[in-house]
């Protein structure tokens, strides 16, 4: 070997005296050997809370060594603003209100988790109509949902185009829960002990039209992104989360269903109309980002044929249940999951007979899968700890509550 | 003003460099990429999708608040936030203004009985334009920007017209 590639320090260093190889001065993790031991000090990142791909006010502290992650650290907090504790001095019929702005990406499911939560204690029975109403709500929030993580998944990998195709099929999703539910995000629709309003014959037709061009535009979406070269190079075997990991940090929904576990709340614990709907359960094999992805867009073409299923299967019937203007549930507890966008969102309810509950616990899925990052973001480049972000899809309103 | 203005029938039109200026700021926007909370799917992203377009208003975001002339503080502000939230604002060269959105920036919204929750952004930095709604609609974003557009033009005004007084 040349002189010019011998990368040895040089023996007099050393011998002088000026540092001891034994003792580490600060900040230096290893002493250079030579070619083989060469090492860079490590590099200690903030990621955030403004940052444009970390989907909210999400903090990560990454440490660097070069361009790879040696170790990740998130900081969560920043929008912390106590939805438990509002809830405990709210009336059970506004919790959904709040529901509605945790997971604010998909606030049907929240609400319906909550009205859930109520009606066990309550013991009330809802209407099949409903019934039938909050699955068709849930499945056309679940693609609007998915749509926005299709979008910003997109943009965190680079990709910028679709992100446009994917807001324009939102908003035709938005339009319909827009003439249902009043509004565009913060629905409230359903209540403890059925929904708020029912389907007019405009609204049906809305939403068949729209039924009309879905599955051209979602094989346009996996063509456009899916189909990429460079997306699918840069998503697989990347960011793998294998069956137990998954399972042992209790994540649910389609990160888990990507692991290869095929649990679903709507088919393993089942609720609403669930039960009389046909469906599949996509999942994955090897639990990599890839595999997140496709989950996601099966998940998408099931909500259509759910769509198909409710649109022409809703009974008549009443849509509300005759419940109090002020509910007072008998001293109790229950507990109601749905199979949110992004996996098992389940509210926890303690009554002492007053109007308001004693305890209320939010178990936000996010949470557990923000818990799984630090598992695969070390060892990865630093480029894909902005992708990874995308792929386990977290809404941070329901992380820190 | 508009450029026709400017120009006139001869193409040539002498304005004070800051005329020139003020015209363009407030036809280019550019607010800061930052969303906190449920606002920022409204306010950032459907409003910059393809319905909404908020490029034609010349208005456009920038990941780095030192590009960036607008601070949209879309969403609840908690006391961690509020330290980061003052901070992005620093960073933002003048001249900058800042559009608290919705009802958690403006007043602390439905959270604000809650000890962690700043009442209103503008306890941390000053506020421009307020846009009330839980979420405002991308519609109410648009509105609020025309009239921050407006602000800018009297706030020109005033300027030239003090200047004037002053020369006189």
């Amino acid at each position: 070997m040349s002189e010019l590639h011998d990368t040895s320090y040089e023996p007099g260093l050393l011998a002088e005296g000026t540092f001891d190889p034994g003792e580490r001065p600060a900040g230096i993790k290893r002493i250079p050997r030579g070619v083989e031991h060469l090492a860079t000090e490590h590099l200690v990142v903030n990621v955030g809370p403004q940052h444009p791909s970390t989907h909210g006010v999400l903090r990560l502290v990454l440490e660097l060594d070069g361009e790879t992650i040696v170790n990740a650290e998130i900081v969560i907090g920043y929008l912390h603003r106590g939805i438990e504790k509002l809830g405990e001095h709210r009336r059970y019929h506004q919790l959904g209100t709040l529901m509605d702005r945790g997971d604010y990406m998909s606030g049907i499911h929240g609400e319906l988790a909550a009205a859930m939560a109520v009606e066990q204690l309550m013991e009330t029975e809802v209407p099949a109509k409903a019934q039938w109403l909050r699955t068709l709500m849930s499945e056309i929030n679940r693609i609007a949902s998915h749509m926005v993580w299709f979008g910003t998944f997109g943009l965190d990998c680079g990709a910028m185009g679709q992100f446009l195709y994917a807001m324009r099929d939102r908003e035709a999703l938005i339009d319909v829960l827009e003439a249902v539910t009043g509004q565009r995000m913060m629905f409230n629709y359903v209540r403890p002990g059925g929904v708020l309003a029912d389907l007019t014959p405009e609204m049906e037709s809305a939403i068949r039209t729209f039924l009309r061009t879905i599955d051209g535009y979602l094989d346009e979406h996996d063509a456009l992104l899916g189909g990429n070269e460079i997306l699918q190079m840069r998503v697989k075997g990347i960011g793998t989360l294998d069956r137990e990991t998954a399972v042992a940090f209790g994540l649910t929904g389609a990160n888990l269903r990507g692991s290869g576990v095929g649990y679903d709340v709507r088919r393993d614990r089942p609720y609403a109309a669930y039960p009389e709907l046909e469906f599949d359960v996509p999942v994955g094999s090897t639990g990599d980002a890839w595999d997140r992805y496709t989950v996601r867009m099966g998940e998408m073409r099931q909500a259509v044929r759910m769509i198909r299923q409710c649109i022409d299967g809703i009974p008549e019937g009443d849509i509300m249940a005759k419940v109090p203007k002020v509910l007072r549930p008998p001293a109790g507890e229950s507990y109601a999951c749905v199979e949110s966008s992004r996996g098992e969102l389940g509210v926890h309810l303690v009554s002492d007979g007053s109007d308001m509950p004693y305890r209320f616990r939010y178990r936000p899925p996010s949470l557990y899968s923000l818990q799984a990052l630090e598992e695969i973001l070390p060892g990865r480049m630093f480029a894909d700890a902005i992708m990874l972000i995308g792929s386990i899809d977290i809404v941070l309103g329901e992380i820190d509550r | 003003m508009a450029l026709d203005r400017i120009t006139g029938e001869h193409s040539v039109a002498f304005v004070r460099s800051e005329q020139l200026f003020d015209w363009a700021r407030r036809n280019s926007l550019w607010y800061l990429a930052f969303g906190i909370a449920c606002c920022a799917i409204e306010g950032l992203m459907s409003a910059s999708g393809p319905r909404f377009d908020f490029d034609r208003m010349g208005v456009f975001f920038r990941a780095s608040p030192r590009q960036a002339d607008v601070m949209i503080v879309a969403g609840t502000v908690n006391h961690k936030m509020a330290e980061t939230v003052l901070r992005l604002y620093e960073q933002m060269p003048e001249p900058k203004w800042v559009v608290a959105m919705g009802a958690c920036a403006s007043t602390g919204g439905p959270f604000r009985s809650y000890p962690n929750v700043v009442l209103g952004v503008d306890k941390i930095v000053p506020v421009d334009v307020y846009i009330p709604g839980c979420p405002p609609r991308p519609e109410s974003v648009q509105y609020g920007f025309i009239q921050l557009q407006e602000k800018i033009k009297r706030q020109a005004e005033e300027r030239n017209a003090a200047r004037r007084d002053r020369d006189r």
